[in-house]
């Protein structure tokens, strides 16, 4: 039976602050999995926490809440034990890049065929916002007693640097935008990033959702215009095409130059994706031919409630 | 034939072959059918730090080993500045005379307070600080030299077998300590080449070789050393005898009863577990399609755990192996684990603490760590095998109580456990049963995954499963998995949680929880490895005609208060023996079952444990002269 949009929606109730970005992306989310058709117990979302780790309670899928800064590490884990599933996580930029920042770079290098968002929204929200990762050096929330004193980490940058072979990003206001980002995300074979600009109306007065529309940069003919745009708008070619050096080379390149695009112009779509590394699953394959057919998950380990496994020829190695 | 108990030791520079060497007359000894009991020690150093191996053989069942050393074998200076006093009288010391004008002061490995120490027991004796020097005071002390240059036997065999390379290949001195060894104690010499040849099987031109000059060496002893008081004639084998390195129990273990998932990050002593697993990861399964165990190696042990729990949420057998440092920073997730009644099997190879410690020494210092390991209340089992060959049947049991009372299980192993080398019976993989508990074939209707139920365990399902929905999170839960701060459900889902704590000891056997080997007037209570040398130091006592009891702790939490109560009742005073400064199990045990321990003999160098010096405390404790916190010492 062809799933509908409700039925990737729970009942529970969502506690998230009126005006919330997180709304859109838990929304486009819903939309991309019944877009997908994927089966609600096929997939499983994964969580960090804060605010944007409740976000595995709204959705009618296998919901993992884990730990602050920890959700690659889990879901890694599942992906891994169960190929088959869909996997899904995600989490704040405090969670994802401050202290979660060395599992961000290490699942670069293992490129697991899943999914990470980070909600990014500059501010540690559910302990009333301090500065998280990707604050600016020297801005000032309003939350903040004094200026942030870090310089900001570049999400699209150091997911490129890591090894992330499916780099994005989205608005949270844009969701149909955002909805087709992700269904491309889960698709792509590998690890992929979507780094989502999400306002938090309570604690970041800077990056509202007004700033991102640019209600602030009127031109002479008092027309506005929107500090995001689209790169696929601009004909942006992030896709790696074959596997060579130089046409590699290039396309880390350009993307990470688009990454440090901000202020008045904020590029949004893919920056980067290549099909041509080969998953986590295929490198298992290699040590292990009948990994997908017959992975941890699905292994059967006993018969008549004994072991069923054969370990006499290492034993024989041990006799003496 | 009369009773053979033999100790050999050999020694060396990290790197130099010490370990090849003792694997080399470990399996002629096994082969030869003596009971092998064999353990190394080395620095946190790749090479050039002294590491040594000691193995104890025997014509009977032994757990430890002993004080006394009856052959050394040295190659290097260090080697004898280090054990010349550990040679009894009576015993032997092979070594390269090349070394006899050694200075203490060229021996830049000798670190200074040792090179005290000794400089101050030479010049108690006006001996020189030399080799010469630490040779004549094992003369004086009534051990046999048996001088030999390494070099020239190399030089000799080179001519002979004209092979020039030959000449220089100091690595082979390992080689010859070990056949001069043999020839010295008259072991049949086929073994040994036989031995070598298994070893070196798939280099053959490194076999041929190693055996000839094995060959070479071992009759230059028979032909030209002196006689030896000890040897080590052809004795009765017993069949089905395993060769087996501490970390072999419990990596077999899991791939018997299943666990095909094991993240980690390297840490000693634990990663040579993790290892042998990736070796060995493709299975035969019988009457099955090929199994494998995946072995990941992580980018820190936060997310090996952290990826051991998104395994076991699969419906996986889980597992991750770790020691002191790694097991605490997985301890935020350990509590993740029984909030979400995630069963995982954590092994944790101790070593000696705190913080960096005594990085590749023993020490049982992480028994309360790991009692109260994570924040916040919430069930947990931690278990400690006793004996190498235990612990292959304790792994599976581990994995079982994880699956049937869905709770993270903590399996205590150690150092000792880890670098020792022992014969033992061949593993019997039929004795591991597999019990899943809960975990559902399929789900049918309406599914929650924390219901309350009788006995506060609740059907599992795992990720993927049709129908079988569910959510996880740290947060309190309701009975669907979603989050919860209403206190009445708090206290009911604490109580449902905590409720597990006394169905394990309800349910586990009581010979899995302590094991009894017999209550005196006088009983020991002791955990883990260390109950290796108390059963032998109880066994030489015996031999005197003094009897001592003795209780092992396997199940140390949820603590079987009533039972090792019971198993106590009739002793008068206890002896509490492990390996740690403050007697972490008998403050547990003063805790739990409310009495006094009366004695203490603990050893917290960094080495393990001889059952002589175990004897030895214990026998003073009996004859009343005992301090109450007896502290052991032994040990290069």
């Amino acid at each position: 039976m062809a799933l509908k949009l409700a039925d990737y929606k729970t009942d529970v109730h969502n506690d998230w602050c009126p005006g919330c970005g997180d709304f859109g992306i838990v929304n486009a989310i819903q939309m991309a999995l019944a877009e997908m058709g994927i089966q609600r117990d096929k997939a499983a979302m994964f969580s960090g926490i804060g605010c944007s780790g409740k976000t595995s309670h709204y959705i009618n899928t296998f919901g993992v809440h884990t730990l602050h800064g920890r959700v690659l590490t889990f879901a890694q884990g599942a992906k891994i034990a169960n190929p088959d599933l869909t996997v899904v996580a995600v989490g704040g930029d405090g969670d994802g890049l401050g202290i979660g920042a060395g599992h961000f770079v290490a699942a670069g290098r293992r490129n697991v065929d899943m999914t990470y968002i980070i909600f990014d929204n500059g501010v540690y929200g559910l302990t009333k916002g301090q500065a998280s990762p990707t604050l600016k050096l020297g801005e000032k929330t309003k939350s903040l007693p004094t200026p942030n004193t870090n310089s900001n980490v570049n999400p699209i940058g150091l997911a490129i640097a890591s090894g992330f072979t499916f780099v994005a990003r989205g608005y949270s206001y844009d969701v149909r935008h955002l909805k087709d980002l992700i269904i491309q995300a889960v698709k792509h074979k590998g690890l992929s990033f979507l780094d989502v600009l999400q306002p938090c109306p309570t604690y970041n007065d800077l990056n509202t959702r007004d700033w991102y529309a640019g209600t602030d940069l009127v031109d002479e003919a008092q027309k506005r215009h929107s500090r995001i745009y689209k790169l696929e708008d601009q004909g942006f070619e992030p896709v790696v095409h074959y596997n060579s050096e130089v046409e590699v080379n290039e396309k880390l390149s350009q993307a990470l130059i688009k990454s440090l695009e901000w202020g008045n112009k904020i590029p949004t779509g893919v920056f980067y994706k290549n099909g041509l590394i080969s998953p986590y699953t295929e490198r298992l394959k290699d040590k292990i031919p009948n990994y997908l057919e017959n992975p941890p998950a699905k292994q059967n380990i006993s018969k008549n409630g004994v072991s069923n496994t054969n370990i006499s020829k290492m034993l024989d190695s041990l006799e003496v | 034939m009369s009773s053979i108990d033999f100790t050999w030791l050999i020694g060396g520079p990290q790197g130099s072959g010490v370990e090849s060497g003792a694997n080399i007359f470990s399996k002629v000894c096994a082969e030869m059918g003596y009971q092998v009991f064999g353990k190394r020690e080395f620095y946190s150093n790749i090479k050039g730090e002294h590491s040594y191996f000691t193995v104890r053989v025997a014509n009977k069942k032994i757990h430890s080993n002993v004080n006394d050393v009856t052959l050394m074998t040295s190659f290097d200076a260090e080697t004898l500045f280090r054990h010349y006093d550990e040679v009894m009288s009576g015993g032997g010391i092979i070594y390269d005379s090349d070394l006899e004008d050694v200075k203490t002061d060229s021996v830049r490995t000798l670190d200074a307070p040792f090179k005290k120490r000794l400089h101050d027991e030479l010049e108690s004796k006006n001996k020189p600080l030399t080799i010469a020097g630490v040779l004549d005071v094992a003369r004086e002390n009534g051990v046999s030299l048996f001088p030999v240059s390494f070099k020239s036997i190399l030089e000799i065999l080179s001519e002979e077998t004209e092979n020039p390379r030959l000449k220089g290949l100091v690595r082979m001195f390992n080689v010859i300590g070990v056949s001069l060894s043999l020839g010295l104690v008259q072991m049949p010499p086929d073994t040994l080449q036989k031995t070598i040849g298994t070893i070196f099987s798939k280099k053959p031109e490194v076999a041929k070789i190693n055996q000839q000059t094995a060959n070479y060496a071992y009759n230059y002893a028979t032909a030209k050393f002196e006689a030896f008081d000890h040897s080590l004639p052809r004795t009765e084998k017993e069949s089905k005898t395993l060769l087996v390195q501490g970390f072999q129990g419990t990596a077999l273990g899991k791939i018997a009863c299943g666990c095909r998932f094991q993240p980690y990050y390297p840490i000693t002593p634990a990663s040579d577990e993790s290892v042998f697993l990736e070796t060995n990861e493709l299975l035969e399964v019988t009457d099955e399609r090929p199994g494998s165990v995946a072995v990941i190696q992580t980018e820190d042990e936060i997310s090996a755990m952290g990826m051991t729990i998104g395994g076991a949420l699969t419906g996986t057998r889980s597992s991750t192996c770790t020691s002191g440092p790694g097991f605490a920073l997985m301890t935020e997730m350990l509590g993740w684990a029984g909030m979400n009644e995630v069963p995982v099997v954590i092994t944790n190879y101790q070593r000696s603490g705190p913080s960096t410690g005594l990085p590749t020494r023993h020490g049982q210092d992480d028994l309360l760590f790991s009692v109260h390991a994570g924040h916040g209340d919430f069930p947990k089992i931690v278990y400690a095998s006793g004996e190498i060959e235990e612990s292959f049947y304790d792994t599976g049991n581990c994995f079982n109580y994880a699956d049937v009372f869905q709770v993270p299980v903590i399996h205590m192993m150690d150092k000792f456990h880890a670098s020792s080398v022992i014969t033992c019976k061949r593993f019997d993989p039929q004795k591991i049963s597999i019990n899943r508990g809960k975990l559902l074939e399929k789900v049918d209707g309406d599914y929650k995954r924390f219901e309350f139920t009788d006995d506060g365990v609740s059907p599992r399902s795992r990720l993927g499963m049709d129908n079988g929905i569910f959510w996880n999170t740290g947060d309190e839960s309701d009975e669907t998995g979603h989050i919860t701060e209403d206190p009445i459900l708090r206290v009911k889902m604490m109580d449902k949680r905590m409720s597990r704590l006394d169905l394990i000891l309800e349910s586990i056997p009581d010979v899995e929880q302590a094991v009894s080997f017999g209550v005196e007037e006088y009983s020991v209570i002791s955990w883990g490895s260390t109950i290796g040398p108390v059963i032998d130091a109880i066994d030489l006592l015996k031999k005197e005609g003094i009897s001592i009891g003795l209780v092992q702790l396997k199940l140390m939490h949820p603590f079987p208060s009533e039972h090792v109560s019971s198993l106590l009742k009739d002793a008068k005073i206890i002896i509490d023996i492990e390996a740690n400064h403050s007697g972490q199990m008998g403050k547990m045990f003063k805790q739990n079952v409310g009495r006094d321990i009366d004695y203490f003999i603990l050893k917290y160098s960094g080495r393990a444990m001889t059952c002589t010096e175990v004897y030895d405390s214990l026998k003073k404790i009996v004859q009343k002269k005992a301090d109450k916190r007896e502290v052991l010492m032994h040990g290069a």
